[in-house]
């Protein structure tokens, strides 16, 4: 039974945190250790698994089992660590660059399997690790050390691109709201296969105030566009209707409440989702934030791991001898 | 009148068609009735890398070879004795292998024009005299095929794909094997189609009937059973035997069995089989690339199980940096490289020995890990085991060095019992207060395993240097250069076997030494040696990362050491900068194995000059 006497300190361990002070990841680790106790799961079963960059060094600081791996790779490590131990609740520290460059692949493939495991994106739209290059989420004519004249390529959409990869539980939330980013951790942890929750991330040495327009007390109101399962979509000034197939932003004062799109997080359709998540471009000018998706499927380590018991079921359990000594077979004196 | 039966010693046939004629299961086959009949046997499959290569071209052919003897084999045989070629392609293909005298049995009803020009010939060997010097029997496979089926509601291309039943009926027929195995074979495996089964059939019986019946077959022959160790035996290819071995030492340990891979030739038939034996718990999971594939076998390794990964030289390139995490975390981990021709994507279905020094190397920084490989397809099973043994011991990656010749091959092998095999029993590490995930072990030197799910020991770990003991994070110089240091004194310290030589006489002055799957051309060649009367001594290495204690004294001991590799001399490099031996290489890189010819010809050379 979880012991569940824990507190904050005993998922605070005992290393020094080595952030930039004001770096968006210090929030993030606080609301973290504050909401492990709530989930009752003994320390032990827990386990963070991270990549490189800034973000990635969050499993040090927390008092569970922790592994801070290779640049993208994650993913890949996480998804041997669910598949054979199924007892273990495993979360996935990453980056934009580690998650959507380098380690782009392993992301898509596991959202696609629906591996047991609660990916954490920490998109601050730059590399922050390696002092200050664009990443595959900054916007294009970004000006980076290694984009003096404006970067060239087409951002990606982490939540687009987690939705193309058939993920079943796709969230956004950002780094200083900790009652939303608690939320979005509570929702997450309760699905039951793979959960990519993007958070919006300040690096204040290298891309600061890329997030300001959903952050600050003056213009958040009318950025965020609150996605709550059951209600309509709006900000404090804005609402979401159809149009046609797609979804428009429009002025609160234009349409009546009851023209807003009700929110559906468990829409089967993902074109549903996909709309939704289009809603926010490079300029963020209108960005939903909550839970995108949430629909239910076989996680890929429970089915794994069913397709091992039922052959075992049917057939009992592989006995050695008799598999060596399976086939054409012949004796000699 | 019954016909003539003649006894014979050893004999070695190939078997050569088109890609799509079916060769390596008719190889397969007479392999098997053979290996029941208690020859000793070796054999060489040969493929092209194209699925189906354009019908009837040289580079569609697909060959498989086979010796058996009435005596122990070492090697599929240099010649062949007997060649049956499916159609001009594969007569043209493989006729300069074959010895002065060699028989060759032809589908005579292929050799049209159309197919003689597309290979180049000008004329029909079979009329034009070039094939005096050899037995040639002109058989017209297809037709004779097609007549005895004309009585089942095939078409005529269907009745065709029997025709290598045909042969394989006819071959059988000639080397007295028995049919029944081959014909439960079938029976099994077209269970589901009746109309395939009766013509697959129905071909065997008339090919044998064929043999028995007609005048252009006059005589059959005999090969005695070899004498070989009392126990009971199965033939086994190398492939099968490291599946085979890592069930067993997931058996013997406890461990649950977890294979990370992605599918490349000629490693993918590992992948395959343990897929087929989830009932023993394995776990195989195929990712979406090698790197994720050896990162989630590390991370069922963390989690307390048997991590695998299969791959083949260029899947090694993409590991390299998830294996250096392993060497930092002090994780068991194996990785089976089933080695082929390279650079890049070079060779796929053929054998080479290349990938030496990217095992030992091909990472950055100091990166030590075992290294071992195995000598013939059946040591493929005591190799995986060993490797198992390593890497849980010393809490290591261990590489396993197969190769395409050693992994499809096949040879008869003494089916061990369960209980000899070691027990590979493992301690994780206790709930404990005050745990310490660096604190090495005095004697093998590892760190604790250290599973999650243990209350306690809750820690966290890293590609970033450690600290000794404590495993934190560190960036110290001076704890840098011990850790270096400590993992490979960890590695240099793992306990293997000592080298044993072969030198009956101990007169010898010359050493043959190898390594990996040119064991078998190696030891007939030495055999043939030694019949001439040469001093020779014979020295196999399993184990290359660490090397055995006394291979130093060893190599002192000869004042020649020749080394014969698939490679330029990889392993001559290594035995050099360590021992400052200036050994002999004999190297080749054809994608073929050595033959014995080529070894004792070599050595001929260091010995007489
Ligand atoms: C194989 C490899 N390539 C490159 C690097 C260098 N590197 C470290 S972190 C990083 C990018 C980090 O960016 P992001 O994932 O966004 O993390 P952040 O630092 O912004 O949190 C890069 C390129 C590396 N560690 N390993
Ligand atoms: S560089 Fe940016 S992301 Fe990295 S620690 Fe500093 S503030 Fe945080
Ligand atoms: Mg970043």
């Amino acid at each position: 039974m979880a012991d569940l006497t824990l507190t904050k300190k005993d998922f605070t361990s005992d290393q020094e945190v080595k952030w930039c002070p004001g770096c968006g990841d210090y929030s993030i680790l606080s609301t973290m250790q504050s909401y492990l106790p709530e989930l009752g799961i003994e320390r032990e079963n827990i386990v963070f698994i991270s990549g490189i960059g800034c973000s990635s060094r969050f499993p040090y600081y927390l008092d569970t089992f922790g592994m801070h791996s290779i640049h993208g790779r994650a993913p890949t490590i996480a998804t041997g660590l669910a598949i054979s131990r199924p007892d273990l609740t495993v979360f996935v520290i990453t980056g934009d660059g580690d998650s959507l460059s380098i380690g782009g692949n392993h992301l898509i493939h596991s959202l696609r399997r629906n591996i047991e495991i609660k990916i954490l994106l920490f998109n601050n739209r730059i590399y922050g690790l390696t002092k200050g290059q664009y990443s595959p989420t900054s916007e294009q004519g970004k000006v980076t050390k290694s984009t003096p004249l404006g970067s060239l390529d087409t951002p990606f959409n982490p939540i687009s691109l987690a939705l193309g990869a058939e993920a079943s539980f796709v969230a956004r939330t950002v780094d200083s709201d900790r009652k939303h980013l608690t939320e979005t951790l509570r929702a997450a942890t309760a699905h039951k296969g793979s959960a990519l929750i993007e958070i919006y991330q300040n690096c204040p040495i290298f891309n600061d105030g890329a997030f300001d327009i959903v952050k600050d007390s003056e213009t958040k109101g009318g950025a965020l566009l609150q996605l709550i399962h059951g209600q309509p979509i709006k900000s404090d000034t804005h609402g979401l209707v159809h149009a046609g197939a797609s979804l428009k932003v429009v002025e609160l004062n234009s349409v009546p409440e009851s023209d807003l799109v009700v929110h559906d997080a468990h829409n089967p359709d993902p074109a549903y989702a996909f709309a939704l998540s289009r809603l926010s471009a490079s300029e963020l000018d209108h960005v939903p934030i909550g839970v995108f998706r949430d629909v239910e499927r076989s996680g890929y380590g429970s089915l794994v791991n069913n397709q091992v018991a039922d052959i075992i079921a049917k057939q009992g359990a592989g006995d050695l001898h008799t598999l060596l000594t399976s086939g054409d077979t012949w004796k000699v004196d | 009148m019954a016909k003539p039966v003649v006894s014979l010693n050893q004999v070695t046939i190939r078997f050569a068609g088109d890609s799509g004629d079916g060769m390596q299961l008719t190889g397969d086959r007479f392999t098997m009735d053979t290996a029941s009949l208690g020859n000793d046997l070796s054999t060489l499959p040969n493929y092209p890398a194209e699925i189906r290569a354009p019908q009837g071209t040289l580079p569609g052919v697909s060959s498989f070879q086979l010796h058996f003897a009435d005596h122990h084999v070492q090697t599929p045989g240099d010649a062949p004795d007997i060649l049956v070629a499916m159609n001009p392609a594969a007569l043209k293909a493989n006729i300069k292998d074959l010895k002065r005298g060699a028989t060759i049995i032809v589908d005579k009803d292929e050799f049209t024009n159309r197919n003689l020009t597309k290979v180049g010939y000008p004329g029909n060997p079979l009329d034009d005299g070039s094939l005096d010097s050899y037995k040639v029997h002109a058989v017209p496979l297809t037709s004779l095929t097609v007549a005895a089926l004309s009585q089942l509601t095939l078409s005529r291309k269907e009745a065709e794909r029997s025709k290598n039943m045909f042969a394989l009926g006819l071959l059988t027929w000639m080397y007295h094997r028995p049919t029944e195995s081959t014909e439960n074979f079938l029976k099994t495996k077209f269970a589901k189609k009746p109309d395939i089964l009766e013509a697959n059939l129905l071909a065997y019986r008339t090919g044998w009937n064929y043999g028995e019946t007609t005048e252009d077959f006059s005589v059959s022959y005999e090969i005695a059973p070899a004498k070989m160790p009392a126990g009971q035996y199965r033939n086994i290819s190398g492939n099968t035997a490291m599946a085979y071995g890592l069930i067993a030492a997931s058996q013997r340990s406890g461990l649950q069995l977890f294979l990370g891979s992605y599918p490349i030739t000629p490693a993918s038939d590992i992948l395959h089989e343990l897929s087929k034996h989830k009932k023993f718990g394995v776990i195989t999971f195929q990712a979406e690339d090698e790197i994720a594939a050896i990162g989630s076998a590390l991370g069922a390794a963390y989690g307390g199980a048997l991590g695998i990964t299969t791959t083949s030289g260029p899947g090694v390139a993409l590991k390299s940096e998830m294996i250096g995490l392993g060497v930092m975390l002090e994780l068991p981990l194996i990785i089976i490289d089933v080695q082929r021709g390279g650079p890049s994507t070079g060779l796929p279905t053929k054998t080479e020995q290349a990938d030496l020094l990217q095992a030992m190397f091909g990472r950055n920084g100091e990166s030590p890990v075992a290294v071992i490989a195995p000598s013939s397809p059946s040591d493929c099973f005591a190799i995986a085991v060993e490797a198992a043994r390593i890497a849980t011991t010393y809490r290591v990656p261990v590489f396993i060095l197969s190769d395409g010749y050693v992994a499809n091959g096949s040879e008869p092998w003494k089916i061990p019992e369960v209980d000899s095999l070691p027990d590979l029993h493992v301690e994780f590490a206790k709930s404990q207060e005050d745990f310490k995930p660096y604190l090495r072990d005095t004697k093998t030197l590892a760190r604790p395993w250290a599973i999650p799910g243990t209350k306690g020991i809750e820690h966290r770990i890293g590609g970033l240097e450690k600290a000794d003991v404590t495993g934190d994070i560190s960036y110290d110089a001076a704890n840098h250069d011990l850790m270096v240091r400590a993992r490979a004194a960890k590695v240099a310290g793992i306990e293997v076997p000592n080298l044993v030589v072969d030198d009956p006489t101990g007169e010898a002055d010359v050493l043959l030494l190898g390594w990996g799957s040119t064991y078998g051309p190696i030891a007939s060649a030495v055999e043939l040696l030694r019949a001439n009367g040469e001093h020779i001594a014979q020295a196999h290495l399993r184990y290359i990362n660490p090397f055995p204690k006394n291979l130093g004294d060893v190599l002192k001991k000869y004042s020649k050491v020749i080394v014969p590799e698939m490679n330029l001399g990889q392993l001559s490099m290594l035995l050099r900068a360590q021992y400052l031996k200036d050994v002999i290489g004999y190297n080749m890189v054809r994608g073929l194995p050595f033959t014995t010819t080529e070894i004792v010809e070599a050595t001929m050379e260091v010995l007489h000059g």
